[in-house]
């Protein structure tokens, strides 16, 4: 173990835990994914969670947002612990934390707008359809897609179909986001501009994000700080750079391939 | 075969959880019309072409072949009164429920199916939906409430083949025909089987949801889902039929 370091960056405020997750726990049947893991994510930050595929993160994330239950160990969002709420309180937490899905859950049987307008009338906003319609004009220049509002999902590419995601995720305004590998399936072009994009809305509606990745250059551009998931639980900390120069060898694993691959260049 | 008997067992306790929650989800507020409507349309509407096709030609192969068993025992002029008993009785329902559960069962297992695989279903659910109530409540009160109207219709279109039909080799009024099916009918054979129609909608609907939502991750999860929704309500048709006439027999309606 390489045990915490502290992290000192200009644009996050590390006094403020957004969440806090402690000695969570989560196993399916006889398979433990989750052992004893402990994180927080502060105020403005751009928090990357790294680890093999399998080994958890999705788990982890639909544990944030009660899609699953833990076994044991205690989730604090917001200042409400997600397990002990009731279906309305959870409702209304689910408002303030946008999830973008890994293959978009996009619904296919309706129209881009339909889909941008579902969380909003779901969640019993009370908006006129000027605001309503406004927002979604907003949120569509946002991604840069707005001429594909009365397009099927179906018609739409891949980083397209990422970027309506977002979109749709981002309509509520939330407080966090929720990032579950944005970049996976994508061409390294159109990967890279989605990371442009989920920096650049952070900073733009200072949200705080988990960003669920293995892709070394997205984590480059966007991480502030990376928690490694190894083994069921945080295994090493740190900023890339300090991840970079560490020794320990299943740390190394990750950083040893990106390295390879950009000291050619 | 032992290990088959429990699976077959677990898998039927895990259908009855499933559909345990229907009720309670029904009764609770906010009933989700708009989407209520869109699957009436979808599920009745859309079936009904299918479901008059094969209820014509039903009709029409049933009397032609019918007919020459009858008029070796002097009783061709029955026809209609036979036909129409059972075609009401029992080949209208099962026919219709059987082409539905092909039709509808299989869409709403692939449909529900791709939602699971794609994070759609949990998607509403972070989006303020209750997915089960959504997805699962409107699917299966519409191929409740759409299945019997479908039965109905297909019926009345299998008599006018069976009309059609007789007047193949023979003539014999429009009138005269649906007037010898009416006075053949009793009331108790009319009921029981629309009535059993709304399980048999029921159950499709119920099995293809469970079966779509509970679908594995992965595209053939997908396929598997919608197949085995199709035959496993095509079966639980022909069972509930089965009970049916076990029941209306109880009663001393047959
Ligand atoms: N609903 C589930 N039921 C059973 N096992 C699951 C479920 N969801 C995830 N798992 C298991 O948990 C482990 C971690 O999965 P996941 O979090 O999806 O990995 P990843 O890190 O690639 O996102 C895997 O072994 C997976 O099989
Ligand atoms: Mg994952």
């Amino acid at each position: 173990m390489t045990g915490d370091q502290t992290i000192f960056n200009s644009n996050t405020d590390d006094t403020i835990p957004v969440i806090r997750i402690e000695h969570l726990y989560k196993s399916f049947g006889n398979n433990a994914v989750l052992k004893d893991f402990t994180m927080q994510l502060y105020k403005g930050e751009n928090l990357v969670v790294l680890g093999k595929s399998g080994s958890g993160k999705s788990v982890l994330i639909k544990c944030i947002i009660g899609l699953l239950e833990q076994d044991s160990g205690t989730i604090d969002v917001l200042g409400s612990d997600v397990q002990n709420l009731d279906e309305k309180e959870l409702d209304e937490l689910r408002a303030k934390v946008g999830f973008l899905f890994q293959s978009n859950a996009l619904y296919d049987s309706m129209t881009v707008r339909e889909n941008l307008e579902f969380p909003l009338r779901r969640h019993w906003i009370k908006m006129s359809t000027e605001e309503t319609n406004e927002r979604v004009k907003e949120v569509l220049h946002n991604v840069g897609l707005e001429h594909t509002v009365d397009m099927m999902p179906s018609e739409l590419s891949g980083g397209m179909r990422k970027r309506i995601a977002l979109a749709r995720t981002l309509i509520l305004n939330p407080d966090i986001m929720l990032y579950d590998e944005p970049t996976t399936g994508l061409d390294p072009i159109t990967a890279k501009e989605i990371s442009e994009l989920i920096l650049n809305l952070g900073e733009k509606y200072n949200t705080s994000s988990i960003i669920i990745s293995h892709d070394m250059n997205c984590i480059r551009m966007t991480a502030d700080r990376i928690v490694m998931l190894i083994d069921g639980c945080c295994y090493a900390q740190g900023t890339f750079t300090q991840l970079e120069q560490n020794n320990d060898a299943s740390v190394k694993q990750f950083f040893e391939q990106w390295q390879s691959k950009h000291s050619i260049i | 075969m032992f290990a088959n008997l429990k699976q077959l067992l677990t898998e039927t306790g895990r259908l009855g959880r499933f559909a345990s929650h229907f009720f309670p989800q029904t009764f609770q507020a906010r009933f989700e019309l708009a989407e209520f409507i869109r699957q009436c349309y979808i599920i009745g509407y859309k079936s009904f072409p299918l479901v008059g096709l094969t209820g014509f030609i039903m009709g029409l192969v049933l009397t032609m072949q019918l007919r020459p068993a009858l008029l070796d025992y002097g009783v061709a002029t029955e026809l209609p009164e036979m036909v129409g008993i059972a075609i009401v009785r029992e080949i209208g329902p099962v026919i219709t429920a059987l082409i539905f559960a092909g039709k509808i069962g299989s869409s709403i297992g692939a449909e529900l199916g791709s939602m699971r695989v794609t994070e759609q279903i949990d998607a509403m659910e972070v989006s303020g939906t209750n997915p089960y109530k959504f997805l699962v409540v409107t699917r299966v009160l519409a191929a409740t409430v759409m299945l019997p109207l479908l039965v109905i219709t297909g019926d009345a279109i299998s008599l006018y083949g069976s009309y059609v039909g007789v007047n193949i080799r023979g003539t014999t009024s429009f009138q005269l025909f649906f007037k010898m099916v009416f006075d053949g009918l009793a009331f108790s054979d009319v009921m029981p089987a629309v009535i059993k129609s709304f399980f048999f909608g029921f159950a499709v609907g119920m099995i293809g949801c469970y079966k779509g939502f509970n679908a594995d991750k992965g595209t053939e999860g997908v396929g598997r889902a919608a197949n085995s929704a199709v035959v496993i309500s095509s079966v639980a048709v022909f069972i509930l039929d089965l009970l049916a006439v076990q029941i209306t027999d109880l009663f001393g309606l047959n």
